[in-house]
C-alpha cells in the first residue's frame, strides 16, 4: 500500500496550478485527498505529479451574496457543517452533511473537490444536481460557469475540462417557498449509499412545483427520474414511484432489483419530506 | 452463584489480602499503549533491515511459465529478488495434517509458490529492497507469464468425476471427512411429531486486525541464530516450526512477541509470506521485515467459516428434541493451514452440533474440500458460530412450528444443571454446566414478558421487530486433546515464572501471550493474589521464547484459565520460598507467616514484622548473615496443563432484539444480551470486554461480513470499503450477566471467555430476524450474512 512514486508541487495562484496542469498532463489536483490518496496507496492512479492546491488563498469561503450560495472549492465539509449561512440558505447542503463519510473524512475532504471528482455514488453532486447549481471553472482560457445540466458527462467524468479547475459551486439561495428533501440508505453509517436521494421543489399553493429529484448510487452519473418529478408535481406518489425509470447495475453491495426496489421506498420518503414542509 | 459486574466474589481459597480475583482493575499495559509507546511490529528497526514486497498471483489456479526478474534487480534500492524455486533451497515444505483427524490430506505448500500458483493472492516472488516502497516498485518489473489453469471455486462440485482436482497427487479434492451417528436416528425421526429441515449458508468471512499480521526476522550468521519479532499468538509453535523448515534446532531460534494488535486467531497460523520472510534472512543475511498491508491481508489472512450445512431436527408434541442430523460442507483453500489444519473447524462443527441439549440421536456428516480460494482455517469460535447456528437455528424452526416458546423449548432439552458430569451426543465431556440458571437469568435480565408485549404491541403499527436467542457451548483450556494428541508441537500446558527482585518487587515471565485482550492484567491479578504484593508492584514479560517458560500462547480462550493458574501457582510457590527466607530472618516458623500488601507479617495478628524490599536486600546482599546452610530461593516456576478435562466446556445464552425494516430490509439492532458461565471470574471487566468484541464480530457475520469470490476464485470486495466490518455506530448496546461454576480441574476454576460472544451472536440475531419476520409469512432467513437483499428477497419484495 505505497504509491508509486510521483513528484509534488504546491502551487501559490491558480494561474500556477494551471500552469502546471498545462506542463503536465499526467498530473493530479490534490485538494483534501479523501478519494485521491486511497487510490495512489492501492496503485490504482499513479500521476507523475500531484499539484497541491491547498495553499491557494480565496478558494474556501461559504458566501451568501445575490440570492446564491457560494461556496470556494477548498471549503471543507466540516466547514459547511458548521456553516450557519449553509444551514439557513442551502439547507439541503446542511441535510446531506452528516452522511458523508466520518468527521476524519469530513475534516480534509472539500466541497470542490467532490464535485470535480463526480463520484456517482457521493452525496454532493447528487445535491448540486437537485439544486440545479452551478460550477464556476478556470483555465488557461480564463473563467466560465457551468450548469449542473451540462456538468455531469459520465463515470467521474465532467465537463471540466484538462487544465481547468473547478473554484466554487454555487446554489440557488433557500427562501420560504424551498422546500428540500434527502435520505440515503447505506449499510453502515457514513458508507458509499446503495442508493440515495436529494429533491429540491417549490412550494406551489398546496402542491408543489419545479421538483427535482437527484438519485445517486443508482447509474454513472447522479440522475434526475423526471417521470417521477412530474408525477410528483401533480401530488402523486405511487404514480411517481411508477415512473421510476432508473436501471441500476448490480454492484457488490446490492443488486439492480434491490437498488430500483430501494430507489422506490426513498422516493416515498423524500416525498414526505418535500411535502411535510408545506405552509 | 452469580455476580454483577464489579461486585467482588464469595469468600473462597482464592480470597487473600491483596486479592484482586474477581476486581476489575486496570490493566498494566493500559498507559503504555495509550501513549503511543506500544512496540508493534511496525516500530521494530533493525540496523542494515530491508523490506520485502511479494508479488502475488493474480488468477486463482495458474501454471507460471516464466518469472523475468532482471529489470526489477536493477531497480533503485533493491536487495534481491528471490523466486520459489529459489528459496526453496533455504526453506522446506510443510503439510497440514493432524494425525487424530483420520484420513486428513493435504499437499506439500511451499513459502513461495513453486511452479504454481494456487490462490488469487499467493505469493510467487519475493523483492527485497531498502524500502517497502521501492520493493513494491520493483514488483511492477518483473515480468511473469502464466498458463492460466481451471479454478475449483464450488464446493458442491468439487467432488463431482468432471471436476479438475487441484493436487493430482492427492488423487481427488477431498480435503477431510467425518461421519458420525450415534443412537438412533432414524427411528428417532419416525417417532417424532415434526420434523425441520433447513439448509444453512455461514458465509466465507475473516478476522480483520487492527494490526495487520507482520515479521521481522533477523539472521545472526556470527551467531548463526534466527531472531524473528512476530506478531504472533504462539511464540513456541513458531519458533519449532521456523526451526523445522530451516532446519535449524530449536536453541538456534528466537521468537519475540512484543505488542499485537488483535489476532482472532488469526495470528496463530502458519502464513507462507511470514515463513519466506524467514528464509529470506537466512539467505541474505540480514533483517528482513514484512508487514501486510490491507489489501494483501484480504487475500492471505486465513478466511473461516465458508459453510453450507443442511439440518434436521425431531421434535415431540410436548417439546423434546428427538434428534439431530447435519451434512456439512465446507470450502477451504487449496491447502489445509499448518499446523492446525483446516479440518478442525469442521470437525468442530461435528462435535457441537446439539451440544446444549440432551438428545442422544444424532447424525453427522462433515465434507472438507480443497478450492482454488485463499485458505481457511481457525478464527474466534473455531466452529462453533455454525454449529450454534444450525442447533439454534432448527430449534427456533422446531419451536414455532409446534407453536411453543422459544425459550420453553429450551427448557425442556437443556442439559439438567444437577446431571453433571454430562456427555453430549457427539461424545464431549461436560465438567459443570449452568444451562438453565443462564436461561432464568437472561429471562429476567431481558423482561421477557415485558419484551413480548412490547413486540406485539409494535406489529399491530406495522413496526416488526424480532427476539431471538441461542445457547451455546464453548471450548476452553483445551488439554493435549486438541492438537498435541495429533502430533502438532503445540503444547497444551503453560509456565510461569516469578521472581523477587532485589527491592522486593515482583516480576512474572509467562508462557502465554497478550494480543490487546488483557491478558497481562490477569497475570499481574493472579501473581499479586498469591503472592501477596499491590498489582503495582508486579511487572508482566511475556512473548520471550529465550526468557518465559516454554508455553502454548493465547488461543481456544486458554490464557486466563492456563497461563492464570500457572501464575497463581508460582506466586504461591514463591511466597512460600519468601516466608522461608523471612523464618530465617525472623526465627519464626514460616507457617506463622504470610505476606500481605508487600510485608511479610504474622499470620494470625496481621502484625508487621519484615518489609519485602529488607527481605531482598538482606538474601541477595547480606546472605552471609542468614543461617548456615540457608539458600534463599528468590525465584519459582509452576507450570499447569488441564488433566481431568479435555476441555473446559462453558455455556451460556443470548438474546438479541432488533427491528427489521420491512420496506428496505436494513436491520436496525436495539439490544443485545449474553449470559455466560466462564467458571470464576477474575476481571469481570475483561471478561465483559471480550464477551461483548465477540458478540461483534459474531454481528459482522450475521449481517455485515463475507469473501465475495467469483465464479473464476477472484475476491471481489478484498478492502475496507467493500468488506464491511461492523462499526460501532450500528452495534447495540450489549448487556452482560454471568452465573460462575468454578472447574475443579484448577485452584483458581477459571475457565476461558473470549469466544462465547462470536459462538452465540450469528445464530441469535438469525433468530431474532425470522423472529421479526414470521408473521408475514417470510421464508426462513437461514444465509448469512443477511443482507437487504436477501431480506427483501425473502419479503417477496423483489
Amino acid at each position: 500500500m505505497k504509491p508509486a512514486p510521483f513528484a509534488y508541487k504546491k502551487a501559490r495562484s491558480l494561474d500556477e496550478a494551471i500552469a502546471l496542469l498545462g506542463e503536465n498532463p499526467e498530473a493530479r489536483l490534490l485538494a483534501g485527498g479523501q478519494s485521491l490518496m486511497a487510490t495512489l496507496n492501492m496503485r490504482l492512479s499513479a500521476p507523475s505529479l500531484l499539484i497541491d492546491i491547498n495553499g491557494i488563498g480565496g478558494l474556501g469561503g461559504i458566501a451568501h451574496k445575490s440570492g446564491a450560495v457560494e461556496i470556494g472549492a477548498l471549503a471543507r465539509h466540516t466547514d459547511a457543517e458548521r456553516s450557519a449561512t449553509i444551514a439557513q440558505h442551502a439547507p439541503l447542503i446542511a441535510r446531506a452533511m452528516p452522511f458523508i463519510g466520518h468527521p476524519a473524512i469530513r475534516n480534509r475532504g472539500t466541497l470542490g473537490g467532490s464535485i470535480a471528482f463526480a463520484d456517482p455514488a457521493a452525496e454532493l453532486p447528487a445535491c448540486l444536481l437537485a439544486l440545479d447549481g452551478e460550477v464556476d471553472a478556470q483555465g488557461p482560457k480564463g473563467k466560465r460557469t457551468i450548469k449542473t445540466g451540462d456538468y455531469f458527462k459520465g463515470l467521474y467524468e465532467t465537463a471540466l475540462g484538462p487544465q481547468e479547475i473547478l473554484t466554487a459551486i454555487r446554489l440557488p439561495a433557500a427562501d420560504s417557498n424551498t422546500r428540500i428533501g434527502f435520505a440515503e440508505l447505506a449499510r453502515r453509517h457514513g458508507d458509499y449509499a446503495i442508493v440515495g436521494l436529494a429533491a429540491s421543489a417549490r412550494a406551489d399553493g398546496k402542491g408543489l412545483k419545479n421538483v427535482r429529484l437527484a438519485y445517486f448510487g443508482v447509474g454513472n452519473t447522479p440522475l434526475r427520474a423526471t417521470g417521477a418529478e412530474a408525477a410528483l408535481a401533480r401530488g402523486d406518489v405511487d404514480g411517481a414511484v411508477a415512473a421510476l425509470d432508473l436501471e441500476p447495475h448490480d454492484d457488490i453491495q446490492a443488486t439492480g432489483a434491490v437498488k430500483k426496489h430501494l430507489a422506490g421506498v426513498l422516493l416515498r420518503r423524500v416525498a414526505a419530506q418535500l411535502m411535510e414542509q408545506r405552509p | 452463584m452469580k455476580i454483577t459486574a464489579d461486585s467482588p466474589p464469595v469468600l473462597s481459597i482464592l480470597d487473600r489480602p491483596n486479592s484482586y480475583i474477581g476486581r476489575a482493575v486496570p490493566r498494566p499495559n493500559l498507559q503504555r499503549l495509550t501513549q503511543g509507546r506500544g512496540q508493534y511490529i511496525s516500530d521494530v528497526t533493525l540496523p542494515r533491515m530491508a523490506h520485502v514486497a511479494y508479488l502475488r498471483s493474480p488468477h486463482a489456479h495458474a501454471r507460471i511459465v516464466s518469472i523475468s526478474t532482471e529489470a526489477a534487480k536493477n531497480a533503485p534500492g533493491v536487495v534481491a529478488v528471490v523466486t520459489g524455486a529459489e528459496l526453496a533451497k533455504v526453506m522446506t515444505p510443510w503439510v497440514g495434517v493432524l494425525t487424530h483427524l483420520k484420513g486428513i490430506k493435504s499437499a506439500p505448500q511451499s513459502p513461495i509458490a513453486v511452479e504454481r500458483a494456487c490462490w488469487q493472492g499467493e505469493a510467487v516472488c519475493a523483492v527485497v529492497a531498502r524500502t517497502r516502497a521501492q520493493a513494491e516498485d520493483a514488483c511492477e518489473l518483473i515480468d511473469i507469464v502464466y498458463e492460466e489453469l481451471p479454478a475449483v471455486t464450488n464446493p458442491e462440485t468439487a467432488l463431482d468425476a468432471g471436476t479438475p482436482v487441484i493436487h493430482a497427487s492427492l488423487g481427488d479434492n477431498l480435503c477431510f471427512e467425518r461421519k458420525l451417528d450415534v443412537g438412533e436416528v432414524d427411528k428417532a425421526f419416525a417417532n417424532s411429531d415434526a420434523v425441520v429441515e433447513a439448509t444453512f449458508v455461514t458465509g466465507r468471512h475473516t478476522g480483520v486486525c487492527t494490526e495487520p499480521r507482520a515479521v521481522v526476522a533477523d539472521w545472526n550468521e556470527g551467531e548463526q541464530r534466527m531472531t524473528v519479532y512476530h506478531a504472533t499468538q504462539a511464540p513456541h509453535m513458531m519458533q519449532n516450526l521456523f526451526a523445522k523448515h530451516l532446519d535449524l534446532s530449536e536453541s538456534q531460534v528466537r521468537v519475540l512477541t512484543k505488542d499485537v494488535g488483535g489476532s482472532f486467531g488469526i495470528k496463530v497460523h502458519t502464513y507462507a509470506d511470514e515463513m519466506a520472510t524467514v528464509a529470506l534472512s537466512k539467505l541474505l543475511k540480514r533483517p528482513v521485515k514484512f508487514v501486510a498491508d490491507r489489501i494483501e491481508s484480504f487475500v492471505t489472512d486465513i478466511h473461516a467459516r465458508d459453510h453450507r450445512i443442511k439440518g434436521k431436527i425431531g421434535v415431540s408434541k410436548d417439546g423434546i428434541i428427538t434428534a439431530f442430523e447435519i451434512d456439512d460442507l465446507t470450502g477451504i483453500g487449496p491447502y489445509s493451514v499448518y499446523p492446525r489444519t483446516s479440518g478442525i473447524e469442521a470437525n468442530q462443527v461435528v462435535n457441537l452440533t446439539g451440544g446444549p441439549y440432551n438428545c442422544p440421536n444424532y447424525r453427522a456428516q462433515a465434507r472438507v474440500v480443497f478450492q482454488n480460494k485463499n485458505v481457511m482455517c481457525q478464527y474466534r469460535a473455531v466452529g462453533h458460530p455454525i454449529a450454534v447456528a444450525v442447533t439454534e437455528g432448527l430449534v427456533e424452526l422446531a419451536a414455532a412450528k409446534i407453536g411453543m416458546d422459544p425459550l420453553e423449548i429450551r427448557r425442556r432439552n437443556l442439559f439438567p444443571d444437577d446431571g453433571y458430569p454430562a456427555q453430549t451426543a457427539s461424545g464431549l465431556k461436560l465438567e459443570q454446566l449452568s444451562h438453565h440458571e443462564a436461561l432464568a437469568h437472561l429471562d429476567t435480565m431481558i423482561d421477557y414478558a415485558g419484551l413480548r408485549a412490547e413486540q406485539k404491541k409494535l406489529r399491530d403499527k406495522g413496526i416488526y421487530r424480532g427476539i431471538g436467542f441461542a445457547s451455546f457451548i464453548e471450548v476452553t483450556n483445551p488439554s493435549a486433546a486438541f492438537y498435541g494428541v495429533g502430533g502438532a508441537k503445540i503444547t497444551s500446558q503453560d509456565g510461569a515464572t516469578v521472581k523477587l527482585d532485589a527491592q522486593g518487587a515482583i516480576t512474572i515471565h509467562s508462557g502465554v501471550t497478550e494480543q490487546g485482550q488483557g491478558a497481562e492484567a490477569v497475570l499481574a491479578q493472579c501473581v499479586a493474589s498469591s503472592f501477596g504484593v499491590s498489582m503495582d508492584r508486579v511487572r508482566v514479560v511475556t512473548g520471550d521464547t529465550d526468557n518465559t517458560p516454554y508455553g502454548g500462547g493465547t488461543w481456544a480462550s486458554r490464557a486466563a484459565g492456563i497461563g492464570g493458574e500457572a501464575a497463581w501457582q508460582a506466586g504461591k510457590a514463591l511466597r512460600g520460598n519468601v516466608l522461608a527466607v523471612a523464618g530465617a530472618m525472623l526465627q519464626a516458623k514460616p507457617e506463622d507467616l504470610d505476606i500481605r500488601n508487600g510485608i511479610v507479617v504474622d499470620k494470625t495478628t496481621g502484625a508487621e514484622r519484615l518489609g519485602l524490599d529488607e527481605l531482598a536486600r538482606v538474601a541477595y546482599f547480606r546472605p552471609d548473615t542468614l543461617p548456615p546452610g540457608f539458600q534463599a530461593e528468590l525465584m519459582a516456576t509452576r507450570h499447569y496443563v488441564p488433566r481431568a478435562w479435555p476441555f473446559a466446556f462453558t455455556n451460556g445464552i443470548q438474546a438479541s432484539y432488533l427491528e427489521v425494516d420491512t420496506d428496505t430490509g436494513f436491520v436496525k439492532l436495539l439490544r443485545h444480551w449474553c449470559v455466560e458461565d466462564c467458571g470464576t471470574i477474575i476481571n469481570p471487566q475483561l471478561v465483559n470486554e471480550q464477551i461483548r468484541g465477540g458478540v461483534v464480530q459474531g454481528i459482522g457475520a450475521a449481517l455485515f461480513e463475507q469473501c465475495l469470490y467469483d465464479e473464476r476464485g477472484q475476491m471481489l470486495n478484498g478492502n475496507m470499503a467493500d468488506y464491511l466490518v461492523p462499526m460501532a455506530v450500528e452495534m447495540p448496546d450489549i448487556d452482560c450477566g454471568h452465573v460462575v461454576s468454578p472447574t475443579a480441574d484448577s485452584e483458581l476454576g477459571a475457565k476461558g471467555a473470549g469466544e462465547a460472544g462470536t459462538a452465540g451472536a450469528p445464530a441469535c440475531i438469525m433468530n431474532a430476524i425470522n423472529d421479526a419476520l414470521r408473521p408475514l409469512g417470510a421464508q426462513p432467513l437461514t444465509d448469512m450474512p443477511f443482507t437487504p437483499g436477501k431480506i427483501l428477497a425473502a419479503l417477496g419484495k423483489i
